[in-house]
């Protein structure tokens, strides 16, 4: 019987399956951070309970923590308590933790695959929607809440549906200037928000395959922006060269075993899938949303639709509002505020790298401030070796410390009421870059180019 | 877990489709390290102004939200973070159901956790619902999956079997999952290590 590579991971991970009830699936790995975990600890000292696998377990601080120097101490003392209390718990419980002052500390989902812990075949979670991320390796990664992390701790296991299976195939190649995030815009802006629901994607087709491993965790990352908790995309020579040698990734036999294994995971030949979808990379323009759901998205020479001839009016009109935006009118050329280049989405050293190949020899608009936040310890040590800080400081971007920052806003990297940002993470809902905050989500090419121009700019002007 | 039986209440409407965890409790309450007082912080953004102060024409600031359990929102509820702090805020504030034409996958997965009734109704249904009379009540009863209209038609609606059996019962899923402890053992003891131990 063919199957997807979907349902091959699903079947290797099923512990058991009682009758009329979801089966019991086994997490190979647990990524643990700071803001949705303190409850989950706490709920097992109330029930007198040990983590079942602290080996399969791993922390961070990322979503909290200050990205000006000095981060240590942290200054706000909420944020400083829940990382004590993350590095605290993680004591107590035997979990190893890379908080800040670790050389291994960054965003979870840029670690986790930097590090070589996540790997094709596995099931991932964390508590965090964005773990869909590392479907990139061919793995079924996907957020969960408190009460589940609470599960995954004590048990190693989640109750869970089989998902229905939906093909993504993206034909074609991008054009100049089109990227990975133009990609996923563009899907979530042709199936809305909730497209995906009850779905787990596999991206498949020539554009993906062309993309390189970075790429990949981009189109991955946003799967949940399309309402799946998990998109992936099977193994190929890309994956194994990217893990080949990383710190946790298996050596010599372990390798070879492993490779075998992973070889074995691609979808068969004939395997039938719930849904699917087919994009053409090739008509792909550089994407910029304009409102405040991922899936309100447009080609960016596009107009901003008008409400009058929308599907849905009002939740159209309620979010242009919120932007300040009228129906009709485009978005080049618009004043911008604020460029924010990082996040779980594109803050790794491919997407520095962009970004600086806009920014090398240019200045940021003085109008404009630009903060480029490299998403782990690692990023910005190698963005560093090769000058890219260097790059970004001389253009007059503000070069900061690893974490979520102004993706979520919780550490004080924050937009003003009414402020614009064009910013490279995943999610433009109301106040979430700062109370009263409106943001536009972009690639880092488009996010370089307005922050060179001041205005939304179509970053093919500038190549 | 609380079980979850009947209720009858007043329905408090919001018309909004995609309505994102980040706007039913904003980032900056989720600084906690326990699950109280998030009641509060309940759509914080949409409910108060710059100054704090109550914004007089949102839902949750009217005569008709007072001791209301139904919430009515629209289109794929709970979308966004994963984050449980929403279901914690959206009981604490009062409701135990919410009623849609659909939901996002992990708010209705926390949402059960915490005895909060994610209810899917077809989109006629929820039309009619979005213009009932302020003091008009709908009821719930969980076993019989219906939802009673005013008039007495009876709606019914989907749920999981086991979500459903484990709300009647105020059954703890974790209770179930440690309950199977041979059959995890069992998998470890043939599961071939796929990472390294780490350090």
């Amino acid at each position: 019987m063919s199957r997807t590579i979907i349902e091959k991971i699903w079947d290797a991970h099923v512990v058991a399956q009682q009758p009329d009830a979801p089966a019991l699936v086994y997490i190979d790995l647990h990524l643990v951070h700071e803001v949705t975990s303190p409850q989950a600890f706490d709920g097992l000292r109330g029930r007198g309970l040990t983590i079942r696998r602290p080996d399969l377990t791993l922390a961070t601080a990322d979503h909290n923590v200050p990205t000006i120097e000095p981060v240590l101490p942290i200054a706000d003392p909420v944020s400083a308590k829940q990382v004590a209390q993350l590095e605290a718990n993680c004591r107590e419980f035997g979990v190893p933790c890379y908080s800040l002052g670790s050389e291994r500390q960054g965003i979870v989902h840029v670690i986790g695959p930097e590090l070589g812990l996540t790997q094709p075949g596995m099931t991932v979670v964390c508590g965090d929607s964005h773990t869909s991320t590392h479907g990139a390796f061919g793995a079924l990664a996907f957020g969960i809440g408190t009460s589940e992390v609470e599960h995954v701790l004590a048990s190693q296991c989640l109750l869970q549906r089989r998902p229905k299976t939906y093909q993504v195939r993206v034909e074609g190649l991008l054009r100049p200037g089109v990227t990975a995030k133009d990609i996923i815009l563009a899907l979530i802006a042709r199936i809305g928000a909730g497209g995906g629901t009850g779905c787990v994607f596999e991206y498949c087709g020539d554009a993906i395959r062309s993309l390189a491993m970075e790429e990949r965790m981009t189109v991955c990352n946003m799967s949940i922006e399309a309402g799946a908790r998990a998109g992936l995309v099977a193994p190929d020579e890309a994956t194994f060269e990217y893990l080949s040698g990383r710190s946790f990734a298996p050596r010599g036999a372990g390798w070879d075993r492993a490779l075998a294994r992973w070889r074995q995971l691609p979808t068969d030949e004939g395997a039938a899938y719930d849904r699917q979808i087919v994009l053409d990379a090739d008509q792909l323009e550089p994407m910029i949303t304009f409102g405040t759901s991922p899936g309100m998205g447009i080609p960016i020479t596009a107009p901003v639709p008008d409400p009058a001839q929308a599907a849905d009016p009002e939740s159209l009109r309620k979010a242009l509002a919120y932007m300040g935006l009228e129906g009709g009118k485009p978005l080049l050329g618009r004043p911008i505020d604020v460029v924010f280049i990082g996040s779980c989405t594109n803050g790794r050293l491919a997407d520095l790298r962009q970004a600086a190949s806009v920014l090398k020899g240019r200045r940021v608009n003085p109008r404009v401030r630009a903060l480029v936040v490299p998403g782990s310890q690692r990023v910005k040590r190698e963005a560093e070796a090769e000058g890219l800080d260097e790059i970004f400081r001389a253009a007059g971007a503000e070069w900061r410390q690893p974490g979520c920052s102004m993706c979520i806003a919780m550490n004080g990297d924050q937009l003003e009421p009414g402020q614009y940002s064009v910013s490279t993470s995943n999610r433009n809902f109301e106040g979430r870059q700062g109370k009263g905050g409106r943001t536009l989500l972009a690639s880092p090419l488009t996010a370089a180019a307005c922050a060179v121009t001041g205005v939304v700019t179509d970053v093919r002007t500038l190549l | 877990m609380k079980p979850f039986t009947k209720l009858t209440s007043r329905v408090v409407p919001l018309p909004v489709a995609n309505i994102d965890t980040d706007q039913i409790i904003p980032a900056r309450f989720l600084k906690v390290t326990t699950k109280e007082g998030l009641g509060e912080g309940l759509f914080c953004d949409w409910r108060y102004d710059a100054e704090g102060r109550p914004k007089p024409d949102f839902i949750l600031n009217q005569p008709r939200a007072r001791g209301a359990a139904i919430l009515l929102a629209g289109d794929n509820f709970g979308c966004g973070s994963s984050r449980e702090h929403a279901p914690w805020a959206l009981a604490q504030f009062g409701f135990r159901a919410v009623v849609s034409t659909s939901f996002a996958d992990i708010f209705r997965q926390n949402a059960l956790k915490n005895s909060l009734l994610p209810v899917v109704v077809p989109p006629e249904i929820h039309a009619e619902l979005f213009r009932l009379e302020p003091e008009a009540e709908v009821s719930i009863d969980l076993a019989a999956q219906t939802l009673t209209l005013p008039d007495g038609r009876a709606v019914e609606f989907p749920i999981d079997a086991f979500a459903r059996h484990c709300l009647l019962g105020g059954v703890d899923e974790l209770g179930y999952i440690l309950g199977q402890e041979a059959a995890i053992a069992a998998y470890e003891a043939r599961r071939e290590g796929s990472i390294n131990t780490l350090p």
